[in-house]
């Protein structure tokens, strides 16, 4: 497990993913506060390579050894990768939700999307609510 | 609800779920690692939601023949044995530990189904029979895995390693009255210590201030331990629709001398079969089934999936469902619909893990 962070160069989605922006690809990933919610995680499940991404929808599955959870899209786009390292081994996704733990990669379709997320700021203060 | 260890879990960083109404530790450092702690070496669980209910009086070996389903004249002082409370019609309201001790009978029931269960047996109870809940004054822990002596040799007097799986007897933990029983929930050798509830938390420091420290174990794991074992859960494998039978549960029916509810069905289902059978699955591609999931046999619906997890030891997909009897053969190639998606499966004798409750300890 990892300690409890939220780097400021992110953007984040209230369903707790994280987007890292560089021009028009992105990566995505989920934060620490989902990764600790779900526990341990045992599999995930990726989309297809070139498959589409809905912001708000899910595109894949994490799951824990009690729990499914959909993974869902903080921003719209196609899928360029799917990291490959965390299909073997997803315990990453605990021990480095934004490093090797990300999920995937891809090319945004929508950039203004982003206009909706979070900043780290905005997203602490949305977890101090819930 | 908070049993009396509950300060010890959030000391201890576990991660606290509503369980049956109870706020219990789900996992503390990790369902993966305190299963396998449990497998290669010991673990303590809080179990103090579970219910404790007593039976007295001189009729009460009668009562509970004609009540429950196994042969209760077959266990005497310091034995337990496992057992079901059927309804009217031979559906299951709980299954349970049933202990013969000196003066009483102790029932140990599922935390879900504890007013069910006094209700069931209270309004069954002739006079003479005298059926008095014990849950919220008793606690209750489970110290389970292949050492669980070494954890238990430093505080317990007398030392209670003669006893054999499935016997109790009243011993000493840390100074604390306690009645420990050879019994657990994990398929791993161990005991099963009950002791007042206020006590309990001393009870576990000891424990876990032993030498040989067993690890916190949390409900997660104890689910997953019973899951590679093929040990039923209330409300999973076992409901008010179903009989013990197709359970595989014959053996904890008294079929011979009967007389309790629903004996009759239960000895036409042993008799003719049952048109579905619980059996132990595994996937054989990557994936984790689920309670829900539908089991497919060339597109059709055969069955569904009544409790899965990823098995720890196995490192696959693994579960258990209810499956039509032509389906239930060792070997027989399903599907699992997880999520829509449909997953290789077949079906493997239970425990899906070499692991006995009987095996002895390591001294």
């Amino acid at each position: 497990m990892s300690d409890e962070t939220y780097p400021a160069d992110l953007r984040y989605h209230p369903e707790h993913d994280w987007v890292r922006v560089d021009g028009d690809e992105a990566t995505f990933g989920v934060t620490w506060y989902a990764q600790d919610a779900l526990g341990e995680v045992v599999y995930y499940d990726p989309p297809e390579m070139g498959a589409t991404t809905t912001v708000g929808q899910s595109y894949g599955e994490l799951e824990s050894v009690k729990a499914v959870s959909d993974i869902i899209a903080p921003a719209s786009g196609e899928v360029l990768a799917v990291n490959e390292k965390v299909e073997g081994a997803p315990e990453l996704v605990n021990s480095d939700p934004y490093g090797d733990g990300w999920l995937i990669r891809v090319r945004l379709s929508d950039p203004s999307e982003l206009d909706g997320l979070m900043d780290e700021a905005a997203y602490r203060d949305y977890l101090q609510g819930l | 609800m908070r049993t009396s260890l509950h300060a010890a879990h959030v000391d201890a960083g576990a991660k606290i779920v509503d369980f049956a109404g109870w706020e219990m530790p789900v996992e503390y450092l990790g369902v993966r690692a305190e299963h396998l702690a449990v497998r290669e070496r010991c673990g303590l669980f809080d179990v103090s939601h579970m219910g404790q209910i007593e039976v007295t009086g001189p009729d009460a070996r009668d009562f509970l023949q004609a009540t429950l389903t196994n042969d209760i004249t077959r266990i005497g002082p310091g034995q337990a044995q496992y057992t079901l409370l059927p309804d009217d019609n031979g559906g299951v309201i709980d299954d349970l530990l049933a202990y013969a001790l000196l003066d009483r009978f102790l029932l140990v029931v599922n935390a879900s189904n504890i007013d069910a269960c006094v209700g069931r047996i209270t309004g069954l109870a002739p006079a003479g029979v005298e059926v008095v809940d014990r849950s919220p004054d008793v606690g209750m822990l489970a110290l389970q895995g292949p050492s669980w002596a070494k954890a238990l040799t430093p505080v317990a007097s007398p030392e209670p390693f003669s006893l054999q799986y499935m016997e109790a007897t009243e011993a000493s933990v840390a100074g604390v009255p306690c009645l420990v029983a050879r019994t657990g929930y994990t398929g791993e050798p161990g005991v099963e210590i009950m002791c007042d509830a206020d006590q309990a938390p001393a009870v576990w420091d000891a424990l876990m201030g032993t030498p040989y420290r067993p690890g916190a174990a949390g409900l997660g794991a104890r689910d997953t331990l019973r899951l590679e074992m093929g040990y039923p859960l209330y409300g999973n494998e076992l409901s008010r629709d179903r009989t013990p039978i197709p359970a595989g549960l014959k053996w904890a029916c008294d079929l011979k001398h009967g007389g309790f509810p629903g004996a009759e069905r239960m000895q036409r289902e042993a008799e003719n079969g049952t048109p579905e059978k619980l059996v132990g699955i595994v996937l054989t591609e990557k994936g984790i089934p689920r309670g829900g999931c539908p089991v497919l046999v060339d597109g059709q619906q055969v069955g569904t999936v009544t409790s899965g997890t990823l098995s720890p030891s196995l490192g696959v997909g693994a579960g258990l469902a209810y499956v039509s009897s032509e389906h239930a053969e060792r070997g027989t190639r399903l599907e699992i619909d997880v999520r829509g998606k449909p997953k290789a499966a077949e079906v493997v004798t239970l425990p899906m893990v070499d692991s006995s409750p009987r095996k002895e300890h390591h001294s």
